[in-house]
């Protein structure tokens, strides 16, 4: 779990510029991280890349929080 | 040479207007993969000529309608090139027919290949170029797309749902470095029209203010200039290499 969360605050904090302090688990992308619908896209592309997965559009659809992508990924590990 | 190590993939191109940008790019300095769906063997030529020319080059069959082979054809050229700048969406086919003799299968088949198609391999390669934050993505419409013309419902409403598309995929992809742009030749000589019977030809001639026929060239030479950084503060334009047919 803590792996996890750890890399994927690496990737937000690199892609969105943001502080490692503001990605908690129930930070929003788009509202609290100033994301835009692109920049999910991309996160979601670095975490299929990072963690040696895929997510299907449907799924990705469904990832709006830190916890979200956390979540996720710890499902289908 | 404006494409000295640039990597591109040509779809569709095997004969006509597609074989003629791929060598055009390749002259420009670029590595190609040259896309097809049937013609193999016309596909292995002109793998050879760019070889000829010291350019890297490789055939890939696929149906650009099938969204599963697209995805494996842009991850095939990623795999040998390490990136891919350049996606020209060329690949097409013709059923014409009256509106009122179309059957639904013509209809599908070329809004699959010819609309469909550009979607799925601009999605696919976005994924890479959004990556590389560069990229540029050239779409071969049509003029009949911006004009209309009878006996093409289904060519003629692809063609202009491919420059609506190229205005909306520029705006989503402006922001990380790609341009999208769209040709629309007029009627340049291939295969594909040099099926029409000589009247209509002599017809279409009579409306082209320059009184020629296009070659597939022309259409090649534009192609290389929207792929190059000449062009890199022009976006979501469809140019018009038509002789003037259509202002």
């Amino acid at each position: 779990m803590a792996d996890v969360l750890e890399r994927v605050t690496k990737i937000v904090v690199d892609r969105l510029n943001v502080e490692e302090s503001e990605v908690k688990l129930e930070a929003s992308f788009k509202e609290d991280l100033g994301a835009d619908s692109l920049d999910v896209v991309e996160l979601v592309m670095e975490f299929e890349d990072e963690f040696d997965m895929e997510i299907s559009d449907d799924d990705a659809e469904k990832i709006a929080t830190v916890g979200d992508a956390v979540n996720y990924i710890k499902s289908t590990m | 040479m404006i494409l000295e190590g640039k990597k591109a993939l040509v779809t569709g191109a095997s004969r006509g207007i597609g074989r003629e940008v791929a060598l055009e790019l390749a002259r420009q300095g670029a590595d190609v993969a040259i896309n097809y769906a049937g013609s193999e063997s016309k596909a292995n030529e002109v793998v050879s000529e760019i070889k000829a020319l010291g350019r890297k080059a490789f055939a890939i069959q696929c149906d650009v309608a099938n969204s599963e082979s697209v995805t494996s054809m842009i991850k095939e050229v990623v795999e040998q090139f390490g990136r891919v700048d350049i996606l020209v969406n060329n690949a097409g086919i013709t059923r014409d027919n009256l509106l009122m003799r179309m059957k639904e299968e013509e209809w599908d088949s070329v809004i699959n290949t010819n609309l469909k198609g550009v979607f799925l391999c601009t999605k696919a390669v976005t994924r890479q170029m959004m990556k590389q934050r560069s990229g540029r993505i050239i779409n071969m419409a049509s003029i009949v797309g911006v004009s209309g013309n009878a006996g093409q419902a289904n060519y003629v409403a692809a063609k202009a749902g491919v420059i609506g598309l190229t205005k909306t995929t520029a705006k989503e992809l402006a922001s990380r470095g790609i341009t999208v742009n769209a040709i629309a030749p007029g009627f340049i000589s291939t295969d594909m029209t040099g099926e029409l019977p000589e009247d209509v030809q002599k017809a279409m001639l009579d409306q082209i203010p320059l009184a020629r026929f296009g070659d597939p060239k022309d259409i090649a030479a534009v192609t290389s200039f929207l792929a190059s950084d000449a062009s890199k503060y022009m976006t979501g334009q469809t140019l018009h290499v038509d002789g003037g047919m259509v202002m």
